[in-house]
């Protein structure tokens, strides 16, 4: 359809969301405003193809998710030095003594696999339905749902001891992401 | 840190292995909107509320947005 004015504003209060998005997606927040812009871009080429009455955000997250999937391909060998990074990123958000336990936690959700990390976030975070998080995936409701749980699983293995008495936190998160690889 | 610590040791001692424990779901639940909520709250940045605008103008969706990419 054509970019009517209320498309167009649509579109910029999507803007919020796909930070956010992008931001867990990269763990980084200049790269993640990167892949905003060049997803507006997109979408504001493509703007023909979306289908009037059809889920906006979805379908501007699909694209978002598309190009961060090819980017990352592309950069995977650029950036050997992941932890480095992401420490450089941490610091830049605000050393406020309640995001603590956020630091922790995207530290942990860094480590999840991206297809259960991009799961989790679309369902747990964006609020997208299942079927609708499968449509932005490309895959099916099912694969999506476990995706969705094995996260749930797994950052509660790396952030929570789950039962295991013998162990200390800080060696259960370790055993754990050695042993699980990803 | 510590802070998160002692509440995990918590959560742990009722938690059962190989089961996910509710508790340490809804904490999960709750950091995850959090930390998203946190970026979405910051609003939309000037540089993309200026991109818009500026595609906005007559003329200039096809042309500027449409070389993106190639150039």
């Amino acid at each position: 359809m054509p970019l009517t004015d209320s498309l167009r504003d649509d579109i910029l209060a999507s803007v919020p969301s796909l930070r956010a998005f992008a931001i867990s997606l990269s763990g980084n927040g200049d790269r993640a405003d990167d892949l905003v812009q060049e997803t507006l871009l997109r979408a504001l080429a493509n703007i023909d193809s979306f289908q009037p009455g059809s889920n906006l955000p979805a379908w501007l997250f699909t694209i978002l998710r598309n190009l961060f999937r090819s980017d990352y391909r592309k950069r995977r060998r650029e950036v050997e030095d992941a932890d480095g990074n992401y420490a450089k990123t941490l610091k830049t958000q605000p050393a406020q003594s309640a995001h603590l336990e956020f630091e922790e936690f995207r530290v942990a959700l860094d480590k999840l696999p991206q297809d259960q990390r991009e799961a989790l976030i679309l369902v747990g975070a964006s609020g997208f339905s299942y079927e609708d998080a499968a449509a932005i995936c490309g895959c099916a409701v099912g694969t999506i749902k476990s995706r969705v749980n094995r996260a749930r699983s797994k950052l509660s293995a790396l952030l929570y001891v789950d039962g295991a008495d013998d162990f200390g936190p800080d060696d259960t998160v370790r055993a754990v992401i050695g042993g699980s690889g990803g | 840190m510590k802070d998160v610590k002692s509440q995990a040791s918590k959560v742990a001692v009722a938690g059962k292995p190989g089961r996910l424990n509710s508790e340490i779901q809804s904490r999960i639940g709750h950091q995850l909107r959090a930390m998203y909520d946190d970026v979405v709250r910051q609003g939309v940045p000037d540089r993309f509320a200026e991109l818009i605008k500026k595609l906005d103008a007559p003329g200039a969706t096809g042309d500027t947005a449409k070389n993106d990419g190639r150039d």
